[in-house]
């Protein structure tokens, strides 16, 4: 017997706990993806239950649905245009009010809704009783009891989603009535329009022509008197509209007359009345000590003194666990992909197919799924800061910094991910609701030092640094490229994306502590990202690079090259490092210096074993691992036969700190931003701007003889 | 002179009067429940002075002194009426 299928749409406000049900209701079933068009992360998720097929969508988290935020357009759409048979809105109990406001909202839509009152557990500690029986028949649908960290309720819920749809439980339906102003007003209007049809054809503009789209006919009329600029815009494209403006423009001039208000404080406030009547109704609320628990903490966490020293040990503490404990995780795989390398080396003969699946294949997933323990790990920390709330405390701890630099106090989340690894970064910077403000945050992470480059500097300072010298260099860098990312956000901010910022209003949720599954699905989630979008591009370029570097194979008279120094040197990347020498030569570059940066385009770390292959060192590995003999012969090589001083050394840091993040971040940015204008400009920009600064570090410290 | 909520010390307690300023701030404002006639508490400062935080019953909400500029309070006589 085939299921029967029920799709149902996921609603609520940010915080109010929808990931956890939706994590509950789905499990590992989920999909993640795209909405077409726009950044903003598509759900999908389903399971079984009592013979039903439930495809569950997890709408974006909008506190409203007005056209002024992609998230808020794009979960109107999904329940216009996907249709989905019902939608759930989970509120949080303990804040019901302000989550009610979405619902009212989403009532208009006219789709049918279950309530599913999340957080009970703190609500009822926090002495709210709540009448579940009278909300559901005050709001008109079911209304559900849950705990979604602790997983309770999750049968209630599909259990209330499959009585509705099979239509056992029809509450009445109840609509917000606004002040009878506003009711004539949409009266008047709906007249305008053919009565006997509940919903209006607005043309939109799609790809490929010109469709209908079918809009409920009371919420149409309820956004054009918001002046909704969506609405508006479909209305004003449309042959006939002209009447229905005229008469608009009347009735939002008598409700403004009536009421002494405008539409938008009007509508808004009695969908609060309304909210507030039937709170007061259904629930009690015993007299809640003030000073919660979340007050006590902000108290501490937010203090004007304390709040940034706590920040910052905060993000310390999530560093020591990103790099401290993902440092003996990554030798596992480094062991093990040059096990499996050296399998795949002696099993085979030697040959181009050989040295395509050890040095292009093996080598390119290898450093793919190396980074994976430390990513893993960061967004495990991040998933934990983000679920118990204090993320939100972090924007508000850092908004004037990043203020400021003409960023965004959420900008500052993908900054930080950007320290680790900048594919992640990139894909943090969702939470941004002003398209321009994820932008440069997007244009100025890169410049945050990711640690795929900081196996370039522990070389090069190991090399060519005292070691009481080498933390004060690193930090340096590390330094370096924040103030070069805040100042190039102040200039992407001045004259490329000029614009309003985006409004700072946010709530701060009450602090809870998650459960340990919502956490790990969500840190799965984007580890997962990370392979999937990464993985593919890294090993596609990984071949690309390995082409370059192999090709030709044999000399112009077709012998075969005496060493790998030799061969590296005539290959195409060898042959592009020679070309680029002359732009490289101000910058105290050599060609070899070349072929390494160009193989860093591939992936910033790349540029060792380069260099490691460009001066002869056989052993890579000891290399790598910066063994002491070998880190010396390097320096003594890398100074005799390309004139390194510490100076070059300290501009070759600089360069690879500043230039083209690797070719998986162009590949994501491309991505993320539909499109190949922006990660070409972010290629451009940074080359250009690694070029400026070196050159002025160089020179200057050729002038002054620093380090020469 | 009208009084907005920027001028509110932390500690202090006042009703909004109305609110100012337009687009997708404003839409936010109201649609957090910062409508006329609701009553709100200046809770703090933030480190380095802005944005601040204010509440009422069950909302804690951030927000920049731009953007608190443009919420009027009630003046304090207006108050207790």
């Amino acid at each position: 017997m085939t299921d029967k299928k029920i799709v149902i749409a996921l609603a609520g406000n940010p915080n109010s706990g929808k990931t956890t049900i939706f994590n509950n209701l789905t499990g590992a079933r989920q999909h993640v993806g795209n909405y077409p068009g726009v950044t903003v992360e598509k759900k999908e998720g389903w399971l079984k239950h009592e013979g039903f097929h439930i495809t569950v969508i997890d709408l974006p988290g909008t506190y409203g649905l007005s056209a002024y935020s992609p998230d808020e357009l794009v979960a109107r759409k999904v329940i216009i245009d996907e249709k989905p048979d019902l939608l759930v809105n989970i509120v949080d109990a303990s804040n019901l009010e302000r989550n009610l406001y979405l619902t009212t909202q989403l009532k208009e839509l006219e789709v049918p809704m279950v309530l599913v009152l999340n957080m009970a557990d703190i609500a009822e500690r926090n002495g709210i009783i709540i009448n579940y029986k009278l909300l559901s028949q005050l709001l008109g649908m079911p209304v559900v009891r849950a705990v979604g960290t602790k997983n309770e309720g999750t049968a209630d819920i599909l259990n209330a989603v499959i009585s509705s749809f099979t239509g056992e439980d029809k509450p009445l339906p109840r609509l917000v009535r606004y002040r009878p102003e506003v009711e004539k007003e949409i009266e008047n209007l709906q007249k305008l329009f053919y009565s006997s049809d509940s919903t209006i054809p607005i043309e939109a503009a799609a790809s490929g022509g010109i469709v209908v789209k079918r809009y409920p006919l009371r919420w149409s009329i309820i956004k054009l008197l918001e002046n909704d600029s969506e609405l508006m815009e479909k209305t004003r494209a449309h042959s006939q509209s002209q009447v229905l403006l005229e008469q608009l423009e009347q009735s939002k001039q008598r409700i403004i007359n009536k009421s002494g208000n405008d539409l938008e404080i009007v509508l808004v406030e009695d969908r609060y009345a309304f909210i507030r009547g039937v709170c007061r109704e259904a629930c009690q609320s015993r007299s809640i000590d003030r000073i919660s628990i979340t007050e006590k903490i902000d108290n501490v966490l937010l203090n004007r003194v304390l709040g940034i020293p706590l920040f910052l040990g905060m993000m310390w503490l999530l560093f020591q666990l990103t790099f401290t404990l993902g440092a003996p995780l990554m030798e596992w795989i480094e062991t093990g992909v040059a096990i499996l390398g050296g399998w795949a080396n002696n099993q085979m003969a030697e040959g181009l197919l050989r040295s395509l699946l050890v040095d292009g294949i093996i080598g390119g997933v290898g450093g793919v799924i190396v980074f994976l323990p430390n990513i893993i790990l960061l967004f495990l920390g991040i998933a934990f800061l983000e679920s118990t709330g204090y993320m939100a405390r972090a924007a508000f701890v850092m908004d004037e910094v990043m203020h400021k630099a003409g960023l965004h106090g959420k900008s500052f989340v993908p900054m930080l991910i950007g320290f680790g690894c900048t594919v992640p970064a990139l894909m943090a910077s969702r939470t941004l609701e002003n398209p321009r403000d994820r932008l440069v945050t997007m244009l100025v992470t890169p410049l945050m030092s990711c640690g795929a480059r900081l196996p370039v500097y522990t070389l090069l300072i190991g090399a060519f640094f005292a070691p009481q010298a080498a933390g004060n260099i690193l930090f340096s860098l590390y330094l370096i490229g924040i103030i070069l990312a805040i100042i190039m956000a102040r200039v992407f901010r001045t004259w490329l994306l000029p614009g309003e910022t985006e409004p700072f209003v946010m709530e701060l949720p009450i602090y809870r502590l998650p459960t340990l599954k919502s956490v790990l699905i969500t840190m799965w989630e984007r580890a997962w990202l990370y392979l999937k979008k990464a993985g593919t591009v890294i090993l596609a370029l990984s071949i690309v690079m390995w082409a370059l570097f192999t090709f030709p194979i044999v000399d112009k008279n077709g012998n075969e090259f005496e060493s790998a120094t030799e061969q590296l040197e005539s290959s195409y990347a060898g042959r592009m490092g020679k070309v680029i020498e002359p732009v490289l030569r101000p910058l105290g570059f050599d060609w070899k210096t070349g072929v390494a940066l160009v193989a860093g385009l591939g992936a910033k770390e790349i540029v060792v074993s380069t260099l490691g292959t460009l001066y002869s060192i056989e052993d890579d590995e000891a290399l790598a691992a910066e063994e002491e003999p070998v880190v010396k012969s390097f320096a003594q090589r890398a100074r005799e036969q390309s004139g390194y001083t510490p100076l070059v050394a300290y501009v070759l840091m600089l360069f690879t700190l500043i230039y083209v993040p690797c070719l998986a971040v162009i590949a994501v940015m491309k991505r993320e931003t539909n499109g190949w204008k922006w990660p070409l400009f972010t290629m451009g920009y940074t080359m250009a701007l690694a070029w400026v600064v070196c050159f002025v570090v160089y020179q200057g410290g050729m002038l002054l003889g620093i380090g020469v | 002179m009208t009084r907005t909520l920027k001028d509110l010390a932390p500690g202090e307690k006042a009703r909004i009067k109305s609110i100012t300023g337009n687009g997708s701030i404003r839409r936010r404002i109201l649609e957090m429940g910062l409508v006329p006639g609701m009553q709100l508490v200046m809770e703090r400062y933030a480190p380095l002075g802005d944005p601040v935080e204010v509440s009422s019953p069950g909302l804690f909400l951030s927000l920049r002194k731009e953007e608190a500029e443009t919420i009027i309070l009630e003046q304090n006589g207006e108050e207790e009426q």
